[in-house]
Formats: C-alpha cells, structure tokens, sequence
C-alpha cells in the first residue's frame, strides 16, 4: 500500500461533495420514477397510480400538510415545482447548487458552469411542462442534465479522495433509490381480473420498473427464458454488472472505501466497511424467491434503513471533525 | 456584397476629457489607432452581439457578485465593457514605480507608529490621526512583522486628470478586491475577442495566483519548512466570494471559513478527513474586526476563536496584518505625499488628488466656501458611499452635506473634482467616452510586485463619475503595452 500525495482534503468539501452527488442523482432518479409513473398511470385511477409515488419516498405527511387533495396534478407540481417539498427536483437542484458555490474552489469551471446553467433552467420550470406528453419530455431533459453532470465530473475532476466521496455518495444514492423503484411494484394496482390477465398486466409493469431503471435490455440479454418477476427482483437487487443493482454499487462504495483507507491512510474507514460487510450477507444470503416470499417490502425498508446507516457511520468517519452543517441534508435521512 | 458598417467612432467626442484610447501618444507603436481600426471593422451591430454573449458567458460560469438590498440577494455579473483601456509601456513604468513606492512607503508608516511613532513624534502627522483612528489597533504595537510587510495585497485607485496626470485617489490597504475581474476580463477577451486582440504584444496577467502564494509562502512562520497556505473566507454570501474562489483556485490552496480552523495551544488546524492538519497562513478576507470573537467582535460568527492568540505567539501568518487599516484612512491619504517623503526621501511619483481635511480649521472653511465646487467624501467608507459631488448636488444635497461637515468635521475631507479621463465605451447610443479609474494591484512579501495593469473600471452612466460596482459601475480589461521592440 502505498501512501498519495498529501493533498489534504477539508471535511467540509468531502461532506459537501458527497451530498452533492446525492442531490443530483436523487434528481435523475426521481425523474426516472415520475417517468415510470406516468407510463405506470391506470386508466380512470391516474390519481392513486400518482399517489404510489409518495408513498415511496415516505412523503405522505409532507404532501398532506400542502392540504391538497391527492390529485395526480398536485403531485406532480409537488415534486417537479415545489421547492418547499425538500424531497422535490427544484429542491434538490437548489441543495446541490448551493453546495457546488462552497466548491467552486475545488471542482471544475465546468462543472460549476453546466451545474449553474442546469440550475437555472430546471427550478424555472413552466407548469405547462407536466401537462400531457411534455411530463416525459421533461423527464428526459432532467435525467440528460444529471447524465452531463455526471460526464463532465467523470472527464474533468481530479481523481484525488475528493472523487472518491463524491462517488461514495452518488453510488449510496443510486442503492437508495433502486430499491424505491423496486418498491413501487409494492404500491402499485393491478387488475385484479383473471390470473394470466394479471400475470400479464404484472409483467409489464415490471418491463416498466425496468426501463425506468435503463435496465430492460441489460435485463432481456441475462434473464432466463420465461423469467418472472422474481428475476426481474434478483436482477435490479443482486446482479454483478447493471450499474444500478443495489450489489454493485454496494461493492464500489466498499472500494472506494478500501482506497480512502488504503491509498489515503484514512483509518476511520474501518467501521463503514464493517457496515458493507452486514449489507452484502444481508443481500446475497438469500435468493431473490425466498426475499419475495417473505415480503420485499420489508427487505427494502431494511436495506433503506442500512443505508443510511451507511451513510451516517461515513458521516461520523469523515465529516465528524467539521461542525454540523447542513440540517437540509438531515431532512431526507430522517423522513 | 454587404456595405462596410458605419464607423462607429465617427460621433465619438471625448470633449475635454483624457481619453485613454485615442489621445495620441508616444511610443504606443500604433496598437491604440491598430484597436480602434479594428472595432471599426466589426462594426457596433455585431460588437453588440457579441458583448451581449460575452456578458451570457459572464452569468453562466457565475462570475458574480452579490448585492444585497433590503429583503433580497441578487448575483449580478460586473458589467463588462469589451472595449479594453490601453495603457503603454511608459505609462505603465512610471505606474508601476508609483504603486511600488506608495507600498513601500505605507508599510514603513505602519512599522513606525506601531513601533516607535517617529512621524508623529516628528510632527509629520498628528498623533490623533493616528492613535485616534478606529483602525488603530494597540495590539500590534512592538508586533514583529516579516520583511516589515504589513500590507501584503494592496489596491491604488489612480485617476487621471485631463492634463493626462495620473493622481491617486485612495489607497486599499486592508482586503482590496477586485483583481479576479482583471483575470477574468482578460480570459474573456481572449475567448470572445480574439481579433481584437490578434499580433499585439500585451503584458500577461495570468501570473497573479502564482506570485500571491509566493509572497504568502514567503511571509509564514520561519522555520517552516513546507508551509500550508489558506484562504480565509466569511464564506458563499459574501458579495466578494467568486473572487475568494478565484484566489484559492489560482494559488491552489483550500478556501476555508472560520468554522474549517480551529486553534489549539495557539496553533491553527484545519479540519480536514483526516483530522486537523497545521495551517502557515492565512490570506483573510475577513475584516480585523470579523478575525477573532474573543479579541474583537465577541458576536462574529466568522472568525476563528483564539487566532489572535496564535498569530501573536507567532504561529501563524496573517495577510493582511491586523491594523493596517489606518494606513488607508482618507484623512492619512492626505499626508501620503509628505509620507513618502519622510521615510523614504524621494517627492511621490504618483501625486495624490488636492486634499483638504476637514479637521483641520483651513481645510473646513476652505470647503465650507467651495462646497459647490468640490467632492465631500466621508474618511471612513469604501464604496462610494457618503459621497457629495458639488457642481452635481442639488441645493438640498449641499446643505445636507454642510449639515454633516459641521456635525463632525473630522469625519470629512473634500477634494476638488478631477475631471477623470475617459475610454470609448460600449452604450445604447453607440460608442461613447465613459469616466475610468484604474487600480492597479501590488504583491509584497519580500519585494514588491506590481500586476501590469490591473483593474479598470468604467462609470457606466454618461457623465457619470462613480466608478464603483455597488453604483452602477462596471469594467473593462486593461491592456499594458510591452515595451516596444529595439
């Protein structure tokens, strides 16, 4: 093992870039789940499909104190204009924005300048965007501007331990927010008409889960002949290689804790990759039928729960020299 | 075949003013005259488009500051002028030999009355000024300083008059900002302007972030080996904040806040993933007053607990020292001239603007008689603020100031108006002279360094003389000639 440069990092940029990428791959994967939703939306009962959507992000008190009725408008102005509703897309674009002004000394004029102009454009948002097929086209504009984020930061910034919390952030993110888009099949209706309709109408909602996750044809090449659900589960939970699989981005933040330890000599690694230890056994030690069987639901409120977990213990490793900053950032973890 | 653009200085009138691009003068080997032919030939529709998309590019990389008003934070770009302000390679020695004997002479005030006083004592300045100026700072009396540098980053505001005379018109001896915009102007032209630009041989000023850390490398603790540079800002509200992120981005150092230091047996730390890491020196950006809530204001929540403490025992640089603010006082600017010449025996090469002071019994009544005639500026205020332009003020605007000069004639100095020179700038009506100052920026840690040029800035509003950002002021980048070829 071989000691880095001695580039010291403040724990203030190293807290703030890893909310930073949480923020920004929140956005992008809140936009993948409006976009599911919408697809999702059944015929005559548009407002309760909508509803599913804030019942995954644990946000039915926040949503009620707005004291609207549940209407599939309300919730997408909730999530896509309101920026008092801290788990909205103009909220966390302003999180992220207000983090990336602390770090302008150290991340890239360009990612600074895509994050400004991204910024701008998305928390002035028209309502007319949510109306009909301009909802998807909204979508897509958000999701491809976290996709530049994402470009640029991968093309521009120095690979030093700073990379290594944002990614520690982005990849807690992406679990997170994976195993809601699992969950969304919990909260969903189906037809409760014969069983092969249901078989059928279940299935496609699972193709949806996964185009939202950009994993239907990843999905397609893997999967068994005849696949069920179950596959479907395994696949957005378990499977080495999808970039969005709960596994693989738990074993990247486990790497990047051993370099945070190994190459920077950070020592307080030790206990978060403790915590990584008890997620992966809690992850693979069982399949994905006997996880449905016993309630996926549950696993995935579990896995949350680890996650954060995660996230606090880096907290405490990493951060803890630096004061408190940032209650905002607390809102989400502890809703 | 298009028809060639109207030339777009054929309306253009300096009047009586300076102008600062075509007055003729020696030695500028045509690049003035080369300028002008080749805005002419852009023409001012596509030189307004173009500015416009500069201006674009300005706002979306955040090049901001922060006004802020009653309720509200606004970011606003410092409007940008494309139209830059040539200086030549003579202009710009004597300039620089001025800014470089001005720094000398102030860091040799502020050794003597924080040590033995001898000016005063000498009757050069009275020892009110002095000991009486809430910049004063007893703390610092009998305080070794390295190099006797106390003024580490210093910004002169130099006028011209209309004889082409350059005057100074204050010194910015505490944290003078501005010089990220004479970077960034220059990045801009460059980017946005290239043909403007193309063949002529100008003095580059992308060495600012090196020397700065030099200078700060220079000044920390000695014994040091390796030592760890800071930049100290009150953080990402503060209306200078883009320029604090230049400056640590250009010296590749960490921009902290007073929460990332702590001080422990009078040693500074940053606190850092890997716990606390020992800091050399500070370039502070927060005022004397902000530094310390157990020295100075017990209510700063800017500062950093105990960093006097640690700065006295010497474990710790700070730029600029604590107390040099009494050295850019305004009512002390007036001594500047017999200043120099007491320390350093030699008439100042840049002359000050006529200054009367009004604690002094002439200086009021003089001002008092003329007040129609004269600029009444307050000592204490940057910004502009306070200040009463006398062929410009209405009757009520002169009593008022009259009321204020009386109500505490110290406060108060009052200079005849200097009719500034002007530079073709850029406006709705077509290309018009606006009234420019210059600041040029000076770097001391050992010596002194001057960065060419440095930043000019342009009244945006006809007639007008406030140069200031907070008042409708903007900028333009400042070409320093490199001395003609042999």
């Amino acid at each position: 093992m071989t000691a880095g440069r001695e580039t010291p990092l403040l724990a203030r940029y190293a807290e703030g870039l890893f909310w930073m990428a949480r923020y920004l791959e929140r956005v992008e994967n809140l936009a993948r789940l409006i976009d599911v939703t919408q697809t999702f939306e059944a015929a005559g009962r548009e407002d309760e499909s909508w509803f599913a959507l804030v019942r995954i992000n644990a946000d039915e008190e926040e949503f009620a104190r707005r004291g609207e009725a549940a209407s599939a408008e309300a919730i997408k102005r909730f999530y896509l204009l309101d920026a008092t509703n801290p788990t909205s897309i103009p909220a966390s674009l302003n999180a992220a924005r207000y983090i990336a002004r602390t770090l302008r000394p150290l991340i890239s004029t360009e990612m600074w300048m895509q994050l400004n102009v991204f910024h701008r454009d998305m928390t002035s948002i028209d309502p007319i965007s949510l109306a009909g097929d301009r909802l998807s086209r909204l979508c897509w504009r958000l999701k491809e501007g976290v996709q530049a984020h994402t470009g640029i930061t991968e093309g521009t910034f120095f690979r030093d331990q700073g990379w290594l919390f944002y990614q520690l952030g982005r990849l807690i993110e992406r679990a997170d927010q994976t195993t809601r888009l699992l969950d969304i099949r919990y909260h969903l209706l189906v037809p409760a008409a014969g069983r092969e309709e249901r078989r059928v109408a279940e299935l496609a909602q699972w193709g949806a889960v996964l185009r939202a996750a950009a994993g239907y044809h990843a999905f397609r090449r893997v999967a068994p002949p005849g696949f069920t659900p179950r596959d479907v589960v395994a696949f957005l939970l378990t499977d080495p290689d999808f970039p969005r699989s709960v596994r693989l981005c738990v074993e990247q933040v486990e790497w990047l804790l051993g370099q945070l330890r190994g190459r920077y000599g950070l020592r307080a690694a030790v206990r978060p990759l403790e915590r990584i230890e008890e997620l992966r056994a809690a992850l693979l030690s069982r399949p994905a039928d006997r996880i449905v069987a016993d309630g996926l639901h549950q696993f995935l409120d579990a896995m949350q729960r680890d996650l954060i977990l995660l996230a606090s213990e880096i907290g405490t490793a990493f951060f803890r020299d630096w004061r408190p900053l940032a209650q905002m950032q607390e809102q989400r973890q502890t809703a | 075949m298009q028809p060639a653009p109207a030339d777009p200085f054929r309306d253009y009138n300096p009047g009586p003013y300076f102008c600062e691009l075509t007055r003729a003068r020696p030695g500028d080997g045509d690049a003035a005259e080369t300028l002008r032919r080749r805005i002419g030939m852009i023409g001012l529709d596509a030189l307004r488009a173009r500015a416009v998309a500069a201006e674009t590019e300005l706002v979306n990389l955040g090049i901001t500051f922060t006004v802020y008003s009653e309720a509200s934070a606004i970011d606003r770009i410092l409007p940008f002028d494309c139209i830059p302000r040539v200086i030549t390679a003579a202009e710009w020695r004597r300039l620089e030999a001025g800014v470089q004997q001005r720094v000398a002479a102030l860091n040799e005030f502020l050794h003597d009355i924080y040590h033995r006083a001898l000016i005063v004592k000498n009757g050069v300045i009275p020892g009110e000024l002095v000991f009486g100026n809430a910049n004063f700072r007893p703390e610092m009396i009998d305080f070794p300083v390295r190099f006797g540098t106390y003024v580490h980053i210093c910004g002169i505001d130099i006028v011209r008059d209309g004889a082409g005379e350059f005057l100074v018109l204050e010194d910015n001896a505490r944290t003078p900002s501005g010089v990220s915009y004479v970077v960034e102007n220059r990045h801009l032209m460059s980017r946005s302007f290239p043909d403007l630009m193309a063949g002529l041989r100008l003095r580059p000023v992308d060495d600012y972030g090196r020397r700065l850390l030099h200078a700060m490398t220079e000044i920390a603790p000695q014994g040091v080996d390796d030592p760890q540079v800071v930049l100290l800002s009150p953080g990402i509200y503060n209306s200078a904040y883009f320029e604090h992120v230049f400056l640590a981005r250009e010296m590749g150092v960490p921009l902290v806040e007073g929460a990332d230091l702590v001080v422990e047996d009078e040693r500074v730390f940053m606190r850092t993933t890997a716990g606390r890491r020992a800091v050399h020196t500070i370039y502070r950006r927060i005022g004397d007053d902000f530094l310390d809530p157990t020295v100075f204001r017990p209510d700063s929540l800017l500062g950093v607990p105990g960093l006097i403490g640690a700065w006295r025992r010497g474990n710790v640089a700070l730029a600029n020292v604590v107390g040099t603010g009494v050295a850019d006082d305004k009512a002390v600017y007036a001594y500047m001239p017999r200043i120099i010449r007491y320390y350093l025996g030699e008439d100042a090469i840049l002359a000050n603007v006529q200054t009367h002071i009004c604690r002094e019994a002439d200086g009021l009544a003089c001002t008092l008689a003329n007040l129609e005639q004269l600029v009444v500026k307050p000592v204490g205020e940057s910004g502009g603020y306070g200040i009463t332009i006398g062929p410009r003020a209405t009757r009520a605007q002169i009593e008022a100031a009259r009321a204020a000069l009386l109500a505490d004639p110290a406060n108060w100095i009052s200079q005849p108006v200097v009719s500034l020179s002007v530079g073709p700038t850029l406006t709705e009506s077509g290309i018009r002279p606006r009234h420019l100052d210059l600041r040029p920026f000076a770097v001391t840690g050992r010596e002194t360094w001057v960065l060419p040029g440095g930043l000019t800035r342009v009244a945006l509003k006809e007639g007008s003389l406030v140069v200031n950002s907070s008042q409708g002021g903007g900028s333009k980048d400042s070409w320093v000639l490199e001395e003609p070829l042999p």
